[in-house]
């Protein structure tokens, strides 16, 4: 009995799916990127707006409320927001979807829980449960509200095992024996487990962290879809099957690429502790240091200067002071390049953003691929707050940092390192290239220290 | 009924391919904005809330129909804002880059 209004919510759901694609698409050039956006979003609002005026839905006060507070709440605080919270923003923002997820499992589960569908809302909300609580325990490291090392509990292994079998057990029990009761123990495990997978990762890990609870909760959001292509309204289920497969695809693809840019699977990143245990030994010999005065010196003789940012350029917020050095060294005939390393920072492309923010076309941002190569015949390197990345200890076999590929900065002629103070990198092993002949320590926090050398080749 | 899932299952299929195929040639550039785009994409999420809660005929499904509506609406806007903002900027260093 499909009646003429059924064929129009049908039309436009295919209309949405149609542009939802194509904005994806879009976003896959930096020309049309702006375009793609756009695009989505208004396949978005038919979407939600045809949900919202089908046929047969009460509650129409709660689901205003809640759009407003939710809506309003995410408008502001994403507005606010400074550009270097980014990563903590985009993983709460994922969490707020995987919560939903789960969240719409449980009312599937507390309808009914009998056939296919309950089985398909106990995976959506075992996944879902994962990302939310996962998500805030990486909102919390990035924020700085808890240590951003790798916490790593004893036996964790067996316990975070226990935990997750514990968790899907109590979710098939409660379906197959018909316990709503045991619907609670079973959600209340599954959040455990999000956070005790995620404390034992440290924070040059986020990259693929940040992307996998994103692909997760694609996926979650695809079985969610599944549970509801059966019900009242079957349009939303599909398009919630095509979005949330569309957005777990190319997470799981951005996920393995940030793993492989650190040579390392995504299951070493999440069960591997990585960064917990620190070498020791390492390479010996003398730091040499150098004053703003000298860097800002061999820099404006170069040819060429590369700059490879890191995590330290984002933490001392030195992006304007970075771009106004590079404009300076233009103006007096040097080449400026940036180099960037895909893991650098904490998120898939942190480090292009915060050089977009401040102005830098992003014709001068260099993929490590594209410039690896042109090391050899560079002038001057100049590192900002980077150390695993441009650490020369992954080429050395038996290093920790074994064949991650990095930024072959040591080749060049001469690096200055800007770096807070002595320690070591993430990966807790000294950094053989601060120990090299040709590299030079100029010692500060990035934006004080690079602000020194905009003022030295000022009064030059 | 069993009808439904197999044709969602094709459907997820495929659209897993396009997934793929769509995003597997993105530079570097573009992966956060990627990222942050398709964590607004699953935003769609919300219309799930709205389903659920739209049907919901007692109180401890309307509460949990709530919160999923607030999440998913939460998602929605601030995925889009966060990646209009990251685009945005990008736009303007193609234009020259700002004054030095």
């Amino acid at each position: 009995m499909t009646s003429i209004a059924q064929y129009v919510v049908d039309a436009v759901y295919v209309v949405a799916i149609i542009v939802f694609v194509l904005g994806l698409k879009a976003m896959s050039s930096p020309a049309t990127a702006r375009r793609g956006i756009v695009y989505a979003w208004v396949a978005m609002l038919i979407a939600v707006v045809v949900t919202f005026l089908s046929p047969g839905l009460s509650n129409y006060l709660w689901i205003l409320v809640g759009v407003a507070i939710g809506g309003g709440g995410g408008y502001y605080w994403a507005k606010v927001v400074k550009m270097t919270a980014m990563p903590q923003m985009v993983a709460v923002f994922n969490g707020m979807g995987g919560g939903a997820a789960a969240a719409i499992a449980a009312v599937e589960l507390l309808t009914s829980l009998t056939g296919a569908t309950a089985y398909l809302s106990v995976a959506g909300a075992i996944i879902g449960s994962i990302s939310i609580s996962g998500s805030v325990i990486a909102f919390l490291k990035l924020q700085d509200w808890m240590p951003s090392k790798a916490i790593v509990l004893p036996a964790r292994q067996y316990v975070n095992f226990t935990v997750l079998i514990l968790a899907v057990g109590s979710g098939i029990y409660a379906v197959g024996w018909q316990h709503t009761f045991y619907l609670t123990p079973f959600f209340a495990l599954l959040v455990l487990y999000g956070i005790l997978l995620t404390l034992p990762i440290g924070g040059a890990d986020m990259p693929v962290v940040i992307s996998l609870f994103n692909a997760l909760t694609g996926i979650a959001v695809g079985l969610d879809g599944f549970a509801l292509v059966n019900g009242p309204l079957g349009d939303a289920g599909y398009a919630m099957v095509i979005a949330g497969v569309l957005v777990g695809a190319a997470g799981s693809l951005l996920t393995v690429l940030m793993a492989r840019a650190m040579n390392r699977s995504v299951g070493n990143v999440f069960f591997g502790a990585f960064g917990a245990t620190e070498e020791t030994g390492g390479p010996t010999g003398t730091l040499r240091p150098i004053d703003a005065t000298d860097a800002a010196v061999l820099m404006e003789y170069a040819g060429e200067v590369v700059i490879a940012p890191g995590y330290g350029m984002a933490v001392a917020q030195a992006q304007q002071k970075v771009k106004e050095l590079a404009d300076l060294l233009q103006a007096k005939g040097v080449t400026v390049k940036f180099a960037i390393h895909p893991v650098a920072g904490r998120m898939p492309g942190h480090m292009n953003v915060l050089l977009a923010e401040a102005g830098i076309s992003y014709d001068k941002l260099f993929d490590r691929d594209e410039i690896n190569n042109e090391f050899p015949s560079v002038d001057v390197v100049l590192v900002i707050g980077a150390n695993d990345v441009v650490n020369p200890a992954a080429r050395r076999k038996g290093s920790p940092l074994e064949g991650m590929p990095i930024l072959d900065v040591d080749k060049a002629r001469t690096v200055i390192v800007i770096k807070r103070g002595k320690g070591k990198g993430f990966a807790g092993i000294e950094n053989e290239l601060f120990y090299a002949d040709n590299c030079r320590m100029l010692y500060g926090d990035a934006q004080a220290a690079v602000a020194q050398l905009v003022q030295a080749l000022k009064q030059s | 009924m069993a009808a439904d899932l197999w044709t969602a299952l094709f459907i997820a299929i495929l659209t897993a391919f396009t997934g793929y195929e769509v995003i597997s040639r993105v530079p570097t550039l573009l992966h956060t904005p990627l990222m942050s785009g398709s964590n607004f994409i699953h935003g769609i999420v919300l219309v799930g809330g709205i389903v659920a809660l739209g049907f919901a005929t007692n109180t401890p499904e309307r509460v949990v129909g709530f919160i999923a509506v607030v999440m998913g609406a939460m998602n929605v806007t601030g995925g889009y804002v966060v990646t209009e903002r990251i685009l945005a900027m990008f736009d303007r260093s193609k234009k020259g880059g700002g004054k030095p």
